[in-house]
C-alpha cells in the first residue's frame, strides 16, 4: 500500500469515469502526434523532392498544377510543350541546368516518366541493381515500384495510357526492365524512367493509328507537328538574377507556364494548413474536454470521498498525503493516456501510410520519433495535473473534525 | 497518560468544548458522556491531535499536544491513537486487508501481514481479509474497523459513538470488543457516546453536559 496504489485504487473503483477521461485526453494526444508526423514528413518530403529546382515550365495552366504533376508527380500534367522550348532554356545564360520530363502514361499506378540521366542523378539516386537506360523502351524502377510489383532486372510490361492507370494498354511497344534504383526516400522511387524517346515512340504511334482512323472516316486530319514534345522542363538557375527575369519571359510565350516551387509549396501549406489547423483545434477540444473531465471527475470524488479523506486523515495520514492522492490520480491517468495516445497516433500514421501507400500517393511512416513529441506528451500531462490542482487543494484544505462530526 | 488542563475549544464566541482539568492513567478505560453538542466528538479530535484547541494544555504520554506542528501532529496521531467512528468508514473498494495495511502504510509502520491477521483473528473477521469492504456485513465491519484502529498497537484508543447505531447486543458486543482490546493491548481507552446502555460498563467517566 502507497499513495500510488490508493490512487490507482479509486480509479478502478470508478471504471467509466477513468475510461472517458482516459479515451478524451489519448484521442487529443493520438491526434496531434498524427498531425505533426504527417505534416512533418510531408513538408520533408516535398522539400526534399523540390531541392535544386528553381522553376518548373510546363503548358500554359495553372501553376501549381504544373508543380504538383512536374516535381512531385501527383496531379495530372497541364499538357505538353514543344521541344524547341527546352533548347532555347538551354542556351539562355541564367540557365544552369534545364531537365525535361515526358509523362503520360502509367504501370499499375506508377508513372512512366521519359528522362535523361540527370534526373536520377538531380537527386543523388544510385542503382541497386543493373544498370541505367541505354536504348529506347529500356526502363529503369525506383524502388517502391520494384518492392511493390516485385519486378527486377530483366522484366517486361507494357504501360497504359494516362497517368491514373485505367488506360489502354500499349501492348505493341513492352518495356525492358534493365535496372533497380535504390531508395531515395524522393519521387524517384515511385517512378518508372526510361528515355525520353520512348515516350516519343509510343504516342507517336498512338497518332499514326489516330490520323488512320480519321482517314477512314472520311475526315481530313490535321497533320500534327512532327517535332516530339516534352511535357515539363525543371529548371535550376545559374544565377539568383534570373528569378527577376526568366519567369516573366517565359509567361511571355503564349504556349508556356513557369511555376515556382518555392512559392507554390508555400501556397499549398497554407491552403493545407487550414485543415491541419481545424485539425488541431480539434484535438486541442479533445484535451480540454479530457482535462474537464479529469476535473470533474476528481471534484465529485472530492464529495463522495469526504469520510474516505477524513479517515485517512485520523490514520495519520497528511493533508499534503490527501494532495498527493488526488494529484497521483491524475497523474496515473495523464501518464497512461499520453503512453496510449502515443501509440494510437503512431498506429493511426503507419496506417494512414498503407492506405497513402495504396493510391501510390506520398509515403507517410509511424515509425520515426519527433522531438515535439515528448513535448505534446509532456503538455498532456501537464494539463491534467493542472485540471487536478484546484480538488487536490480541496483535499488539502479538509476539515476533518468537521467532516467527522457531521456524520 | 493523559493529562488535559483549560481546554477550552471556541467557534466565534461560542464556547463548544470547556474541560477544566481531567487526568487518565495509563490502560485506564473512561467514558465521555453528555448530550449532543456537548463536545464529546471535539474533545477526541483535539485529543488525536486533529484539532488543535483554542486555549489549554493536553499532554498525552509525554507528549505536549498544542506544541505540535501540524504534520508532527499527523506522525504522532498515527504512531499512538487508534480512532474507531460511528460510521465505520472502511474504504469500499479495498479489501478488508488492503484497509488494514492503509493505516500501516499512513501510520509510517511498516506493512505487516502477521500483525493484520494477528488483529483480524482476535476480532473473529481473520476468514474476510479477501474481501472487499462494501461486501461485509455491519457487523463484521464494525470489527474490521476496531481491528483497523488497533493494528499499529495504538497507547490511546478513541471511540466516537461507536454503539449509537447498534441494536442492544451488538452495542454490548462492540464495547466488548473495544474494552477487551484496550485491556489486551495496554491501551488507554476513551468512549464519547450519549448511550446510556453502555455507562454501566465503565468505571470511569467524564461528564461534559453543562
Amino acid at each position: 500500500m502507497n499513495l500510488a496504489s490508493l490512487s490507482a485504487g479509486y480509479l478502478r473503483a470508478r471504471p467509466l469515469q477513468t475510461a472517458l477521461s482516459l479515451l478524451l485526453l489519448s484521442l487529443g494526444v493520438a491526434t496531434i502526434i498524427l498531425l505533426l508526423l504527417v505534416v512533418n514528413q510531408l513538408e520533408e518530403r516535398m522539400t526534399r523532392d523540390a531541392q535544386g529546382i528553381d522553376l518548373v515550365v510546363g503548358a500554359k495552366g495553372s501553376p501549381m498544377q504544373i508543380i504538383l504533376s512536374g516535381i512531385y508527380q501527383l496531379d495530372v500534367p497541364t499538357g505538353n510543350i514543344p521541344l524547341a522550348a527546352v533548347r532555347a532554356l538551354q542556351k539562355n545564360s541564367l540557365v544552369k541546368k534545364v531537365m525535361p520530363l515526358g509523362m503520360g502514361d502509367s504501370w499499375r499506378g506508377y508513372r512512366i516518366v521519359g528522362a535523361g540521366h540527370e534526373y536520377p542523378a538531380h537527386y543523388g539516386a544510385t542503382l541497386a541493381a543493373g544498370r541505367l537506360w541505354q536504348a529506347p523502351m529500356e526502363a529503369v524502377l525506383g524502388a517502391d515500384v520494384a518492392r511493390r510489383t516485385g519486378y527486377g532486372v530483366g522484366g517486361r510490361f507494357v504501360g497504359v495510357h494516362g497517368v491514373g492507370g485505367e488506360g489502354e494498354e500499349h501492348t505493341e511497344f513492352p518495356y525492358t526492365v534493365v535496372g533497380v534504383l535504390a531508395r531515395t526516400g524522393t519521387v524517384l522511387d515511385r517512378l518508372v524512367l526510361t528515355p525520353m524517346e520512348s515516350v516519343w515512340r509510343v504516342h507517336e504511334h498512338e497518332r499514326e493509328e489516330e490520323a488512320e482512323e480519321a482517314k477512314a472516316a472520311g475526315r481530313t486530319q490535321e497533320r500534327k507537328s512532327p517535332e516530339p514534345e516534352v511535357t515539363v522542363l525543371l529548371v535550376q538557375y545559374a544565377s539568383p538574377l534570373a528569378a527577376a527575369t526568366l519567369p516573366r519571359e517565359i509567361n511571355s510565350q503564349t504556349a508556356l507556364q513557369a511555376a515556382s516551387p518555392a512559392y507554390e509549396t508555400a501556397r499549398l501549406f497554407r491552403i493545407a494548413g487550414v485543415g491541419v489547423e481545424a485539425l488541431r483545434a480539434f484535438a486541442v477540444v479533445l484535451i480540454a474536454a479530457a482535462a474537464l473531465s479529469v476535473f470533474i471527475a476528481l471534484y465529485t470524488a472530492l464529495e463522495e470521498r469526504r469520510y474516505d479523506l477524513a479517515i485517512i486523515r485520523t490514520l495519520g495520514g497528511s493533508p499534503g498525503q490527501l494532495f498527493g492522492m488526488l494529484l497521483g490520480e491524475a497523474a496515473i491517468l495523464a501518464a497512461a493516456s499520453a503512453a496510449i495516445g502515443l501509440v494510437l497516433g503512431h498506429a493511426f500514421a503507419w496506417a494512414l501510410g498503407l492506405w497513402l501507400h495504396a493510391q501510390q500517393q506520398y509515403p507517410v511512416t509511424g515509425a520515426v520519433f519527433l522531438g515535439e513529441e515528448v513535448l505534446v506528451l509532456v503538455a498532456a500531462v501537464g494539463i491534467a495535473l493542472l485540471a487536478a490542482l484546484p480538488p487536490a487543494w480541496s483535499a488539502y484544505r479538509t476539515d476533518v473534525s468537521q467532516i467527522l462530526a457531521t456524520g | 497518560m493523559v493529562l488535559v488542563e483549560n481546554l477550552e475549544q471556541r467557534y466565534g464566541n461560542d464556547v463548544a468544548l470547556r474541560v477544566p482539568r481531567w487526568q487518565v492513567e495509563a490502560a485506564e478505560q473512561w467514558l465521555v458522556t453528555g448530550p449532543s453538542g456537548c463536545g464529546k466528538s471535539t474533545l477526541l479530535h483535539v485529543l488525536a491531535g486533529l484539532l488543535r484547541p483554542s486555549a489549554g494544555r493536553i499532554v498525552a504520554f509525554g507528549q505536549d499536544l498544542t506544541a505540535l506542528e501540524p504534520a508532527q501532529a499527523d506522525r504522532w496521531r498515527g504512531a499512538t491513537v487508534g480512532i474507531v467512528l460511528q460510521t465505520l468508514h472502511l474504504v469500499a473498494h479495498l479489501t478488508v486487508r488492503a484497509n488494514l495495511r492503509l493505516a500501516q502504510y499512513l501510520a509510517r509502520m511498516p506493512q505487516d501481514d502477521a500483525a493484520i491477521d494477528e488483529a483480524l483473528s482476535t476480532l473473529g473477521v481473520a476468514d474476510k481479509a479477501a474481501r472487499r469492504a462494501r461486501e461485509l456485513s455491519q457487523g463484521e465491519r464494525q470489527r474490521v474497523a476496531i481491528a483497523r484502529a488497533v493494528v499499529n498497537g495504538p497507547r490511546l484508543l478513541l471511540a466516537d459513538e461507536p454503539t449509537a447505531a447498534l441494536d442492544d447486543a451488538a452495542a454490548e458486543r462492540s464495547i466488548d470488543l473495544l474494552a477487551g482490546e484496550a485491556a489486551r493491548r495496554g491501551a488507554t481507552l476513551l468512549v464519547a457516546t450519549h448511550d446510556a446502555r453502555v455507562k454501566s460498563r465503565f468505571e470511569h467517566r467524564l461528564d461534559l453536559s453543562r
